[in-house]
């Protein structure tokens, strides 16, 4: 590659033209929400065309290069600062991976851009509202472009700025503010953790840049350089540094343990959900991951795999079974799908861990369609039900809002992961194939088909509390009008028709992500170890719905009837509903030790170093006192009686002026005289 | 006695007088009078020093006592002026009363 291509150099506009529009839009006044929604929206649209020709473009790339195997990373780097003899560069890249991040970013945005138009339409603060979403897609599309550490960590930072001031959009509700503000701490605590695996990244390998054709940090020689220097504990640099970078993809992502901001983000208005928990912020975790996915995979041999993957496999895998049974037990519609998120966002991580680059990857893209319908569904119902977020007030919606109920249902069994025709199940299969085949334990493959069989209950159980039996709240739910189901109606297509492009026939996506064609083979469907792989995990997600359509479907419990299953089971129900306790352990642990060691500190503050500065202060006012007294009594006295005689020699003198003029003649004669005595006495002498 | 030593003696007499008169009067006109003769006596030592000096061709000591002469009329004219505001401030000459430029 030896010069950028066209698109290539206009990459940073993506990026650039929403983040100005943000810029544009805070200027504007409030009443001014037409102007502000057309600056968002147009933004965007132009970040989404940009997109879908620099994706053409790559796949035009990959096409024309069918026969070599070297990936196509299309970069434009320069030289941000230099200090000393390093350079800080920033750059962009255009590859497959971030084509297809890119293009996701801007579509789901700009889906979820149109639909808040309806939602925050009765907002005072409409124009706050774009500003911030246009903020966050700019700074979500310039973490997909990053070609450089800084560059992404930049955006990424962006990233939870602007997520810390949408989940806080109602701060005038004390929730929303706790929330926005649990998010930002916590993931600040992975990306203080991400800081130091970049600050340790460029001081071992001296570039933040991830390719700068062979130069880059993600590049053949600097990680073999990595992999000879050892960290400790069996770790070689490599290892290390992407279990840092994990954490931060952690924090980001909601995985264990610092998953626990992402439910209570849920206090955001629904399209800030549906953009930060589907489609951006947790997905910029997993892209991450992907990202530095040669960091993270060197030193493995064929068909083996590396601590940091290990690692990463284990959490996701954990974060996944975890997150499905809490979600059994909420009532909350968006908290429900707030642990879903998380459950599949373990399903990435470890989709990256076992599968590689393409597994993870697939599964972020449709589930970021079907979840982006999903939140947006489940806005369409929270508006349709006049604000009502629990499911158990809810009920017989799907004559009321049919489109709604429409939409909904194919994200629903989407995300089940449901047979053939719809996306989830194709990325899913994807995921659970890789954990089959995974050299090191059996046990992930074994969870993960757990959660996708709670992942089937929870969801058919939310369906059918909220679209089936009869209605339990208000009376008169509505459908939501064109603007709010068009966008659900194209992210209920893309939730289907995705599939196709990475079926095990034709897995184009994967081929795409490592820039190689692929051909058409329907044999590949019927390999016997695939076959019984789709076979069971169709059967699990048929026995979840069935289960879960037995117990919820059409019952339509009362409101204060407590739950089929924690009629049943009272206690571990009640362990679910409290989400297995893990913010009241961080309660007793993590945030006493804080509540105490700031008291420590305070004490310190106002006893040691308080008493220490009133003690200097003390000194020198007796210091002061000293020299006041010095003052008075010696400098004082000396030059007040100086002064006095000098005015009373004064006074002596001004009686020789008697204003008689005759006497200054007297006197000059006598002068004169004496003048002149006195020269007639020297000469004689 | 050379015919210089007799002027300077002249000379000598007249600014005693003029002095004398300064220092004894109480009239201011009769003051400004006595200063007047000290002032002649100036100039005849000048005129005096000049005609029997090393150079009595050249006219340097007429030229001084010129100059004076004009300088004691303009002076003259000022003490005059003065008195006369003088009079009319304070209606009266007299010096002894005109004490009030005291320190």
């Amino acid at each position: 590659m030896c010069c950028p291509s066209a698109i290539a150099q206009l990459l940073w506009l993506i990026p650039t033209v929403p983040i100005v529009a943000s810029g544009m839009i805070a200027l504007l006044k409030q009443s001014q929400r037409r102007t502000a929604a057309r600056l968002a929206i147009g933004s965007l649209s132009f970040s989404l065309l940009l997109s879908i020709k620099a994706f053409a473009e790559v796949i035009g790339q990959v096409l024309t290069r069918k026969f070599t195997w070297l990936p196509v990373h299309d970069v434009v780097n320069f030289t941000w600062i230099q200090v000393g003899a390093a350079n800080v560069d920033l750059g962009w890249v255009l590859d497959p991976l971030s084509a297809v991040m890119m293009v996701m970013v801007a579509l789901v945005g700009l889906l979820i851009f149109i639909y808040s138009i309806e939602y925050m339409k009765h907002d005072e603060n409409f124009t706050r509202f774009f500003c911030f979403m246009s903020l966050f897609a700019g700074a979500m599309l310039g973490v997909a472009i990053a070609n450089s550490m800084l560059l992404l960590f930049m955006c990424w930072e962006l990233v939870g700025l602007t997520s810390y001031l949408l989940i806080g959009f109602w701060y005038q509700k004390p929730a929303a503010a706790a929330a926005a503000k649990k998010a930002f701490l916590t993931t600040r605590i992975g990306d203080v953790l991400f800081l130091l695996g970049i600050v340790w990244l460029f001081a071992q390998t001296g570039t933040l840049l991830f390719y700068n054709g062979g130069a880059g940090s993600l590049e053949a020689g600097a990680l073999t350089a990595l992999l000879a220097q050892h960290a400790g504990f069996g770790l070689c640099a490599a290892g290390a540094i992407g279990l840092l970078i994990f954490c931060g993809a952690a924090g980001k992502s909601g995985q264990l343990p610092l998953h626990v901001w992402l439910p209570d983000a849920m206090e955001g208005p629904t399209p800030v959900s549906a953009l930060i928990h589907a489609a951006t912020m947790v997905a910029a975790g997993v892209y991450l991951i992907a990202r530095v996915y040669p960091l993270m995979q060197a030193g493995a041999l064929a068909g083996g795999t590396t601590t940091a993957l290990t690692v990463v496999t284990w959490v996701g895998a954990s974060t996944a079974v975890f997150a499905a049974l809490i979600a059994v037990a909420q009532n909350d519609i968006k908290r429900i799908l707030a642990y879903s998120t998380i459950s599949q966002l373990g399903y990435m991580m470890a989709g990256l861990g076992m599968g590689g680059v393409a597994v993870g990857m697939f599964h972020l893209i449709t589930h970021a369609f079907f979840k982006a319908l999903l939140f947006l569904g489940a806005g369409s119902v929270i508006h349709g039900c006049h604000e009502e977020q629990d499911i158990r007030r809810m009920g017989g919606l799907k004559a009321d809002m049919p489109l709604t109920f429409a939409t909904y249902g194919i994200g629903m069994l989407a995300l089940c992961g449901f047979p053939l025709v719809f996306s989830g199940f194709w990325s899913k299969d994807g995921i659970l194939e890789a954990a089959m085949h995974w050299s090191v334990a059996k046990a992930p493959f074994y969870m993960l088909v757990f959660g996708a069989l709670l992942t089937a209950f929870y969801m058919t159980r939310q369906v059918g509390y909220v679209f089936f039996g009869y209605n339990r709240g208000s009376k008169d739910a509505h459908e939501s009008p064109e603007v709010m189901t068009v966008p659900l109606a194209i992210l209920a297509f893309f939730a289907m028709a995705l599939g196709l492009i990475g079926t095990p026939a034709w897995p184009w996506f994967r081929g795409f992500l490592e820039s190689r064609a692929v051909d058409i083979g329907w044999h590949r469907l019927i390999e016997p170890g695939l076959l019984a792989l789709m076979a069971t995990s169709t059967v699990v997600v048929f026995v979840g719905i069935g289960l879960a359509w037995r117990l919820y479907g059409d019952r339509s419990p009362k409101p204060k009837e407590p739950d089929v299953l924690e009629a049943a089971a009272p206690l571990p129900w009640g362990w679910l509903r409290d989400r297995l306790y893990v913010d009241e352990l961080y309660g007793v642990t993590v945030i006493a030790f804080y509540g105490w060691w700031a008291r420590v500190a305070e004490w310190l503050d106002r006893k040691v170093w308080g008493g220490a500065v009133s003690g200097v202060a003390w000194a020198f006012g007796l210091w002061a006192q000293l020299n006041r007294f010095l003052d008075n009594n010696w400098v004082d006295g000396g030059f007040d009686k100086g002064c006095d005689e000098l005015a009373s020699g004064g006074g002596l003198l001004a009686r020789v002026q008697t204003g008689r003029v005759q006497t200054y003649l007297r006197l000059l004669a006598l002068a004169v005289v004496a003048l002149a005595l006195m020269l007639i006495w020297s000469s004689r002498a | 006695m050379t015919p210089l030593a007799g002027y300077l003696l002249v000379a000598a007499l007249l600014f005693s007088i003029g002095l004398a008169g300064a220092l004894t009067r109480r009239n201011a006109i009769l003051v400004l009078i006595g200063i007047e003769l000290m002032l002649n006596a100036a100039n005849l030592n000048l005129i005096a020093f000049w005609r029997y000096g090393p150079h009595p061709e050249a006219l340097t000591g007429m030229m001084f006592a010129i100059f004076s002469i004009a300088v004691a009329a303009a002076e003259a004219a000022v003490g005059l002026g003065l008195v006369i505001q003088i009079h009319r401030h304070a209606h009266t000459t007299d010096l002894d009363q005109m004490n009030r430029m005291k320190g």
